[in-house]
């Protein structure tokens, strides 16, 4: 029997209060895959992270996690299902050092990286251990937040944005980062607006748009195609 | 959506709650008050007096809480200034009742006042946290004060006569001068309510900082909503006395600001009469309860934490609801029709 | 000179042993606050029920002070977690001033029950004979059990400062402070970690209530002035720092039994005097920062 994908998302529909952002969207991302989602903001991005690891809590549809059912699931198991979230504003705790937000997830399997790895992977993130998360810089954020979830242990990551407002240097490591995690096996879900950086580091390629998807692209189509793209996200 | 009151939030709900009590069919109003004025004949007086002082105090709290977003728990010092100094006025003055009444008014407004110049500057919780340790220094100052007779009270407050010829010692004279400051309360808070100033009170409760860059003074709004339901407060502080003949340290205890706050959410927070409602409710319990040896307050408590976690509308908010949803769904299927 | 030294020692201390119940208290509902955003009414019940639990285990079941002390607290923890669990976990989405609300008519029923079940009367908890006698301290005599009612609660109010500010479990807290919702998918169980803090917070009443019941009288209203003490304390400490809390605690206990040989009457108004005047002169709190009301 084949695995099931990494995710598995069907008709799915999502709320924040009254205001309906998602109108019945299907992806899936199969297993090792790195899937980029190209849209413009407030198309339902974000919304469906939010919605995939239940901090949106009013959905239907499907939403399947390696197999398991995540509406069904309740929020704190869901991260027991192989899931690892690093949300748009990164979620580092500003009241916390660098070291307990590093160590703030629990430790659910025997994937989770070791603090030693990180501190290998992410030199920077070793010698700022004892500030508090509040005091580092953009850059240093979202490593901490990517370092968090392998801290975790997390096999399906879903990145919100992840080289938003960086400075390109920063974006260059973060792509380093992404490659040595497809190496790995790890399966990514990626929002992006960076066409550059997303024809860069993934496989397959979803354009979102008011909820929905309006265009599932390859990496050769979506390269061939870039001006079309870029016309129809208006990047 | 419902009506209930939210404070602090953006909703577009508190407008229909005031449309509700405007639509509130007048019918409605003139049969509770023709139903007031028979009532002695059917029901105990006092009973009845001593649920409309209830209902005027939870009409403060109301105002307060449901139209300024100000939730009170220091209404004991208002209820227990108003009541020592209408005695006091009464009873060493040998002032008439209806001037004991404004002076206890006068001492509650000074205490809302002195209450306001602390706590204004602070909202929600807080502002409940600080009323409700300013209410407990009033306290203190009402059981070290010489003139409140301490433990004992003020005893034997005469109720007096008005214009010379009616003797409150009548119960049912004293029944109907007790009605005619209640519907006084409840008409002036309506007006209140609905005037140009209630509309900012309510613009203020509902966004503090979007009032403050229309220009408004919001702070300057806030105490004089705050000082006008302390008045308020006082006239049923200052009716209880003269009811009861008595003003003690009960009245300023703060049970007896809890008890406000119990009348008014149960009866409905942000309606027009659900302090009514409320006081009526809370009046009924106990007296259906007075013959058992169950202790009130245990069913006040159970009565108002369900109240909370159920019908936080209270009993009117509840009712109106009801008579909205129907009313929609009427709408509705006309609209299929 | 030396005579006014030797009046405001004795209130010294007596201001500290005071000082120590009111931090216990404040603490509890600091960190509750904290985290729940409720303002817990019912403290200062919970803080009676915890003196009466172990009243009542003296007097019927001849258990002592010390396995009242265990006893008392997890009594009153496991049942307000159950009251969390069950009630107030469902007005966490909504105004938290129902919060408030809530555990103001909880607290009614819980007094209410005691009064009608033990009567009005306060009742006298006998000094622990291990703990009874006085201390020379040098420069003064004092009672044994009150020294240890101090240091009882600088070790248990330190402790709690420390679990929050060093362990694991206290990143949680901090962590769920700032943003719940995220710790979520981190596995963690916020209900479970909220349950947990409502639950602690009682037992430090609890606390509180068992080491108060030798010193002041049992009685089912033990827990209503203290508890309005207590909120003026946490005004003036800034609502949600743990340390200006602490140390409100122990300045205001002392400011109040200090008044006492000043102003005898004025002793029990002391402390709403001095929140009233900090919120007029110093309007952002004593301790800086202040706590909007979300």
């Amino acid at each position: 029997m084949r695995n099931p994908p990494a995710l598995d998302v069907e008709n799915l529909h999502a709320w924040y209060g009254e205001s309906h952002v998602l109108h019945g969207l299907s992806l899936t991302v199969g297993e090792g895959e790195t899937v980029a989602l190209i849209g413009r903001n407030g198309v339902g991005k974000s919304t469906l992270m939010r919605s995939i690891v239940g901090i949106l809590p009013t959905r239907k549809g499907s939403i399947r996690v390696w197999g398991a059912d995540a509406i069904a699931t309740k929020p704190h198991r869901i991260a027991q299902l192989g899931l690892g979230y690093v949300p748009e504003e990164r979620g580092i705790y500003a009241s916390l050092t660098v070291y307990e937000n590093l160590v703030l997830p629990l430790v659910l399997s025997d994937r989770g990286m070791s603090t030693d790895e990180i501190f290998e992977l992410f030199p920077n993130l070793k010698e700022r251990r004892a500030s508090l998360g509040g005091q580092l810089s953009g850059g240093e954020q979202q490593m901490l937040a990517i370092a968090r979830i392998l801290y975790a242990g997390a096999r399906l990551m879903l990145l919100d944005e992840p080289t938003e407002g960086l400075a390109p240097v920063i974006v260059q490591k973060i792509g380093e980062v992404i490659q040595i995690l497809k190496k790995k096996g790890i399966s990514i879900l990626i929002a992006e607006q960076n066409l550059h950086f997303a024809g860069r580091i993934a496989d397959r390629f979803y354009l979102i748009n008011e909820g929905r998807v309006t265009a599932a692209l390859d990496r050769d189509e979506f390269l061939a195609s870039r001006e079309r793209v870029e016309v129809s996200v208006g990047v | 959506m419902t009506t209930t009151f939210e404070p602090n939030t953006i909703t577009t709900t508190p407008k229909r709650t005031t449309t509700i009590s405007r639509r509130l069919p007048a019918v409605g109003v003139v049969a509770l008050l023709i139903l007031a004025l028979v009532a002695p004949y059917y029901f105990y007086p006092f009973l009845l007096m001593k649920l409309m002082c209830m209902a005027l105090m939870a009409a403060s709290f109301n105002l307060l809480f449901g139209y300024g977003g100000m939730l009170s728990f220091g209404h004991a010092a208002f209820i227990g200034s108003a009541a020592y100094i209408a005695g006091y006025a009464a009873k060493e003055m040998h002032l008439s009742p209806i001037l004991a009444i404004i002076l206890g008014m006068a001492a509650a407004t000074v205490v809302g006042w002195l209450f306001g110049l602390v706590a204004i500057r602070r909202r929600g919780i807080q502002f409940a946290m600080i009323t409700l340790a300013l209410a407990q220094l009033v306290y203190f100052i009402f059981l070290q004060a010489p003139f409140t007779h301490g433990e004992d009270g003020l005893q034997d407050i005469p109720r007096g006569t008005v214009l010379g010829f009616l003797n409150l010692g009548n119960s049912l004279t004293m029944y109907y001068f007790i009605l005619a400051f209640t519907v006084a309360g409840f008409l002036f808070v309506y007006r209140m309510v609905n005037s140009p100033f209630g509309q900012v009170v309510i613009a203020i409760r509902d966004n503090e900082a979007r009032a403050t860059s229309l220009g408004y003074n919001v702070h300057g709004y806030k105490l004089a909503v705050l000082m006008i339901a302390a008045a308020i407060a006082g006239l049923g502080g200052a009716l209880k006395a003269l009811l009861f003949q008595i003003a003690t340290l009960n009245d300023a205890t703060y049970l007896a600001s809890t008890e406000v706050v119990i009348v008014a959410v149960v009866g409905g927070i942000g309606t027009m009469v659900g302090p009514i409602a409320g006081a009526a409710a809370v009046v009924g319990l106990d007296w259906f309860f007075a013959e058992s040896e169950f202790p009130v307050m245990v069913i006040n408590g159970l009565v108002f934490m369900a109240c909370v976690l159920l019908f936080r509308q209270g009993i009117v908010g509840t009712i109106a609801a009801a008579f909205e949803k129907r009313r929609a769904q009427g709408t509705e299927e006309s609209k299929d029709a | 000179m030396n005579d006014l030294f030797n009046a405001l020692l004795p209130q010294f201390f007596l201001g500290l042993v005071n000082g120590s119940i009111y931090a216990l208290l404040s603490v509890g509902l600091t960190v509750i606050f904290g985290l729940l955003r409720i303002v817990n009414f019912v403290h200062g019940a919970q803080f009676m029920v915890g003196a009466f639990l172990s009243y009542l285990l003296l007097v019927y079941f001849g258990i002592g002070f010390w396995w009242s002390l265990v006893i008392a607290p997890l009594v009153v923890g496991l049942a307000s977690a159950a009251i969390e669990r069950t009630m107030i976990s469902r007005l966490y989405n909504i105004d938290h001033m129902y919060g408030l609300l809530f555990t103001l008519g909880l607290t009614l029923v819980l007094e209410g029950l005691f009064r009608y079940w033990f009567g009005s009367a306060g009742r006298a908890y006998v000094v622990p004979e291990s703990l009874s006698g006085v201390v020379n301290l040098g420069f003064m005599y004092f009672p044994r059990y009150r020294l240890f009612v101090v240091v009882a609660s600088v070790v248990l109010c330190l402790g709690t400062w420390l679990l929050i500010e060093r362990t694991r479990a206290g990143s949680y807290l901090r962590a769920a402070h700032e943003n719940p919702q995220l710790l979520r998918t981190f596995g963690i169980n916020v209900s479970l970690l909220l349950t947990a803090t409502y639950a602690f917070g009682a037992a430090l009443a609890a606390v509180a209530g068992t080491l108060a019941a030798p010193i002041y009288q049992v009685g089912p209203f033990m827990g209503t002035h203290i508890m309005v003490v207590v909120f003026a304390i946490v005004v003036i400490g800034g609502m949600g720092s743990v340390k200006g809390t602490i140390a409100a605690s122990f300045l205001l206990g002392i400011a109040e039994t200090v008044t006492k040989i000043a102003f005898p009457q004025a002793a029990s108004m002391a402390v709403f005097v001095i929140m009233a005047a900090l919120l007029v002169l110093r309007p952002e709190g004593l301790f800086g920062r202040q706590e909007s009301t979300r």
